[in-house]
């Protein structure tokens, strides 16, 4: 009995002197994000770039240990998302809240980080309004509009009037589409068709037979990574469609580096608009893709893997800025207005909206060295999201 | 005009040829030995990896990779079907959904582990891509190919099933189980050779769908949709009615993207409503 009483009061003691100490030293991040399902692939790359960026920097920040909690909404599942951010808040106190591939999901979560007044790291769900949704919330991807009209009034600046789009049925396409549709409009040019795909879609010859009998001058696409940007090149070389004789232009995923091996040379010619290729010219990039193809295997990071890695250089900086403290006006306002260079090129965060502010660089798909890559010929500097600037005025 | 009408023709009904190899295994294993099999799709991402295997990593030429993906899919399932399935003919439909539904998980899982996430790269030799022109219609070469495979497939089957010494015995075992067993058939090893032939055919379709749709581990599951039309529409167990409505869903899907965009993938739900309206048990079903 004695003995069971000293070791009570032993671990008593220890759990005393032990936790408050944890608590002082850890800022736990929730990632919330689709490790399993149709998207674990984006996932899989996004936490790449996570760990590769604690791997670099080590996991303690302002003297505090870096403690990751990772749940998996396993796809589109709003309701399952906001319930584990809640969970996150909640049971586990997690201090910040980060992840997010898709825009449902993002949204969803945002609630929780808004009432809870908890910092929350966008890392890669692109629709434009999700930062509008909690005032503790920022992003370190892209918004889609941010590419796609850039990507508008540049196609119009040089030299292209007339364009057919193509773009998927649900609530990134439209983004997308309305986009580069608006902006090319504005700028004077002429759509001349559009098309909206199923997401869930296996076979687009059909959607392509269409286009090409209309026989425009350039086709805009809009599909999300995956599968499809590779069936749907592929489709566009069994119709015929040459990027040399029709324009095909599109957004980043078209030519992502899965989509580029699929196609081989039918991709050739093929323009894209992005904020981030792992062939970007810089020194910091080059490091970046080397070790990240060291860790894992040999695969090139993408967006969503620099999506992972500025987002975690985002909490990072903004703790250190705070100097460890985690409550969510504190980081919020360390983030605002950030500034600093990314594997991608010089990026910050917009301290008005709390968007991000980035380079969108437009591509061609070239043989380089006997394999076909994005190769950047033109850029657009310090684009911000057009929604949210015209939303003010 | 009659151009764009017959290249939609011809583009859906390649595609239902694609969707005819993929469902005809479930048709059979459903039809005749009365087995819900979820995880049919699972049997053709299985052939569709082998495919990928051989040929990213091992350098075969694509032709030659298939007959393995028909081999692979097909040993695997008699491997299951013996330990797993056979315990379950004669539970209730819904056992036999909770097990199969199950299986196709695991077989994500499964494939997620091994080869990653990733969108599997495939390039066909050039002598199966691009197209040509006969008389102002657009004829791509692999959906030829597609058609010209499932074509024979299904001759092979329909011979197999109708005219053969197996076959009247499988068709005896489906009629008569036990007057069947009376007669000295050996019921358990016709079943085991039907459900490989069958998994291994969607095996094959799996193979021969990665050029069109590519391959990801989430393939199990996309495809299982359309499977499960085109054997409810066809009617169970009946080559002839999942090879129609195979052509009738495929087609219908490229026409309705081509002519009304609008109403996008919706058209071919409408069509099996219709369809199954007309007929319940589908277009050849017996039941």
């Amino acid at each position: 009995m004695r003995k069971l009483v000293i070791a009570l009061a032993g671990l008593t003691a220890t759990a005393v002197a032990v936790s408050p100490a944890l608590a002082q030293g850890t800022v736990k991040v929730g990632l919330v994000m689709e490790y399993s399902g149709q998207f674990a692939d984006a996932a899989t790359q996004l936490d790449n770039g996570i760990k590769l960026y604690m791997k670099k920097h080590g996991d303690t920040v302002a003297g505090k240990k870096i403690e990751i909690i990772r749940k998996d909404v396993g796809g589109p599942a709003p309701d399952v998302s906001k319930r584990l951010a809640q969970e996150l808040v909640v049971r586990d106190n997690a201090d910040i809240l980060a992840g997010f591939v898709l825009t449902p999901n993002a949204l969803s979560a945002s609630d929780v980080s808004e009432q809870a007044k908890k910092f929350m790291v966008i890392m890669n769900a692109a629709t434009s309004i999700i930062t509008t949704k909690s005032n503790y919330s920022v992003r370190s991807s892209l918004t889609l509009p941010q590419v796609c009209a850039t990507f508008g009034t540049w196609a119009h600046k040089n030299g292209t009037r007339k364009v057919y789009t193509m773009a998927s049925d649900y609530g990134p396409g439209h983004d997308c589409e309305g986009a580069f549709s608006n902006a090319f409009k504005a700028a004077g040019g002429e759509i001349v068709g559009a098309v909206r795909m199923p997401v869930a879609n296996p076979d687009f010859s059909a959607f392509v037979q269409r286009a090409k009998d209309i026989n425009p001058e350039s086709i805009f696409i809009f599909v999300p990574g995956g599968a499809q940007p590779a069936a749907l090149g592929k489709a566009l070389a069994e119709r015929g469609v040459d990027p040399k004789k029709i324009k095909v232009m599109g957004t980043g995923e078209v030519t992502d580096d899965s989509a580029l091996k699929n196609m081989g040379d039918d991709a050739l010619g093929i323009l894209t608009a992005w904020h981030y290729d792992h062939n970007h010219d810089s020194k910091m990039n080059k490091e970046f893709v080397a070790a990240y193809k060291k860790e894992y295997g040999g695969l090139n990071p993408n967006f969503f893997a620099v999506g992972g890695y500025d987002g975690m250089h985002l909490i990072y900086e903004a703790l250190k800025k705070t100097g460890g403290k985690t409550d969510g006006d504190a980081l919020i306002n360390a983030a605002k207005g950030m500034k600093w260079e990314s594997p991608r090129g010089t990026m910050s965060i917009d301290p008005e909206t709390r968007d991000v502010v980035q380079t969108v660089y437009i591509r061609r798909v070239q043989k380089v060295g006997g394999t076909n890559v994005n190769v950047e010929f033109d850029k657009v500097v310090d684009v911000k999201d057009p929604v949210k600037a015209a939303m003010k005025k | 005009m009659i151009g764009p009408v017959i290249g939609v023709l011809f583009d859906g009904f390649a595609y239902g040829m694609l969707l005819f190899l993929l469902s005809v295994g479930l048709s059979v294993t459903l039809g005749m030995m009365n087995f819900v099999n979820l995880a049919h799709c699972a049997f053709a991402m299985l052939g569709a990896y082998v495919t990928v295997f051989l040929m990213n990593d091992l350098k075969w030429p694509f032709l030659a990779t298939l007959p393995f993906a028909f081999l692979a899919a097909a040993f695997v399932s008699v491997l299951l079907e013996r330990t797993l399935y056979r315990r379950l003919y004669r539970a209730s439909d819904l056992d036999q959904v909770l097990l199969t539904i199950g299986l196709a998980f695991v077989s994500v899982a499964v494939a997620a582990y091994i080869f990653g996430t990733v969108l599997q790269p495939v390039q066909m030799p050039p002598y199966l891509r691009g197209s040509f022109n006969v008389m102002g219609v657009n004829f791509a070469v692999y959906r030829l190919f597609l058609v010209a495979v499932a074509l024979a497939i299904t001759l092979i089957l329909v011979l197999t099933l109708e005219y053969t010494r197996f076959g009247a015995q499988v068709r005896a075992a489906v009629d008569n189980q036990r007057m069947a067993r009376g007669l000295g058939i050996n019921v358990d090893g016709a079943f085991a050779v039907t459900f490989a032939l069958g998994s291994g055919l969607a095996g094959l379709g799996g193979a021969l769908a990665i050029e069109i749709v590519g391959l990801d581990p989430s393939f199990a599951f996309i495809y299982l949709v359309y499977v499960l039309i085109v054997v409810s529409v066809g009617g169970l167990g009946s080559i002839g009615g999942s090879f129609l409505a195979a052509s009738l869903i495929g087609i219908s899907d490229v026409a309705g993207k081509y002519y009304v965009p609008e109403l996008g993938a919706f058209l071919i739900y409408l069509v099996m409503i219709l369809l199954l309206m007309w007929r319940p048990a589908g277009l050849f079903g017996r039941r």
